[in-house]
């Protein structure tokens, strides 16, 4: 039951994008094609659990017992960008099919903040490991769901005609208030 | 370019957030009043001018292939910085700007300058730069944050004007896109007509 909640909380209450702003770049930046946008659904979800699990050991097997917690930013951002490095490396030897699919996003992710942001929300919400894993995949699922519902509308709106200067970025931030609009309306329900 | 055009450039012609489009995610998430904008916006200036700083300063010293993770460890030390002296100074406004604060790491911005233009100019021209974008960041966010706090509680800069309630929605989450939206418009339509 309370693996549930977490998991309904994070893909519809707290929408890691449309309700905690994690992620923008890639939401504005890659959701102009519906098959793009799983791309980067699925290569978000792979890197996010990963870097979740690893970042979760780091904190707690490393960090706090040495009492170099201030160091939590310098050695988050090194071990996700080298993750993503490793990732993308073994994705090639292993899996060439998976990484003709996931690999033009990888670099990409080394700069979403969701990655980043999902580590630090752990902490603090104080969760242990599985409830941390089962919050990551959650995460992931919730910006893949924001990302391809926005993608389908934005392909829609390439045919609208619109004012001047509301062409393409303006009006793609306007659609992403009113799809946050409609995910306000799933607070209360945890 | 002169000094002048490099340090004014980021204001309006390649202002981060409402040109550039960088940043989105500060931008949009902290900007609920004037006054969170406005820190969120300072503590990016800070580690925007201080990491094109050193950048500048270490150019030479660093092989190309293993640029980017020097200039992500200098730029996460100022970013621990910030977060250390403002929970010390301004406790207040760390927990208002909450894990933002952190994520000024993974913050375009200050990656971009660094690799676009400190690690290919000398140490004033990258300083005019990084204070220039980061007066802009800054000018933007504070703005976003006026819009909403005027739209969104009736106050700016925490003064009430309009008693009882205002919009709400603007502080929440849809309110944050529809004033950047609106925002973006308005500068894009002002950029035509000055073009013409």
């Amino acid at each position: 039951m309370e693996y549930l909640l977490i998991i309904v909380s994070a893909i519809f209450v707290n929408n890691i994008v449309l309700a905690q702003f994690l992620g923008i770049c890639p939401f504005l930046g890659v959701s102009s094609r519906i098959s793009t946008s799983i791309g980067m659904s699925g290569a978000v979800m792979f890197v996010m659990t990963l870097a979740t699990i690893v970042t979760y050991f780091i904190q707690n097997y490393i960090l706090i017992p040495f009492g170099i917690e201030f160091l939590q930013t310098i050695a988050f951002i090194l071990v996700i960008a080298s993750l993503v490095q490793i990732v993308e490396i073994v994705l090639k030897k292993v899996s060439p099919s998976l990484y003709q699919a996931l690999g033009v996003f990888l670099p990409l992710i080394t700069t979403n903040c969701a990655i980043l942001g999902v580590a630090l929300l752990v902490f603090a919400n104080e969760y242990n490991l599985v409830e941390s894993v089962i919050f990551a995949i959650a995460s992931a699922v919730g910006f893949g769901l924001a990302l391809i519902i926005f993608s389908g509308i934005r392909e829609q709106l390439e045919l609208a005609d619109l004012p001047d200067g509301m062409k393409g970025m303006p009006a793609a931030l306007l659609v992403a208030g009113l799809l946050a609009m409609a995910f306000m309306g799933f607070a209360g329900m945890v | 370019m002169s000094n002048l055009k490099i340090f004014s450039k980021g204001f309006i012609k390649e202002n981060p957030v409402f040109v550039l489009l960088l940043g989105m995610c500060p931008a949009l998430a902290v900007t609920s009043s004037a006054i969170n904008g406005l820190g969120m916006g300072l503590a990016t200036l800070f580690v925007l001018v201080m990491s094109n700083l050193v950048v500048s300063i270490i150019k030479n010293l660093v092989p190309d292939k293993v640029r980017i993770p020097v200039f992500i460890v200098i730029i996460a030390s100022f970013v621990t910085v910030v977060d250390l002296s403002m929970a010390g100074f301004a406790p207040a406004l760390h927990a208002a700007l909450g894990i933002f604060i952190p994520l000024i790491v993974v913050n375009c911005i200050v990656l971009g300058r660094s690799e676009a233009f400190a690690s290919k100019n000398n140490v004033k021209t990258s300083l005019l730069d990084g204070l220039g974008m980061g007066l802009g960041f800054t000018f933007a966010l504070t703005l976003l944050g006026a819009v909403r706090e005027i739209l969104g509680s009736g106050s700016i800069f925490g003064f009430k004007f309009i008693p009882g309630d205002a919009i709400l929605a603007f502080i929440l989450a849809p309110g944050a896109f529809i004033a950047l939206g609106y925002l973006i418009a308005i500068i894009n339509l002002l950029k035509k007509r000055y073009a013409k």
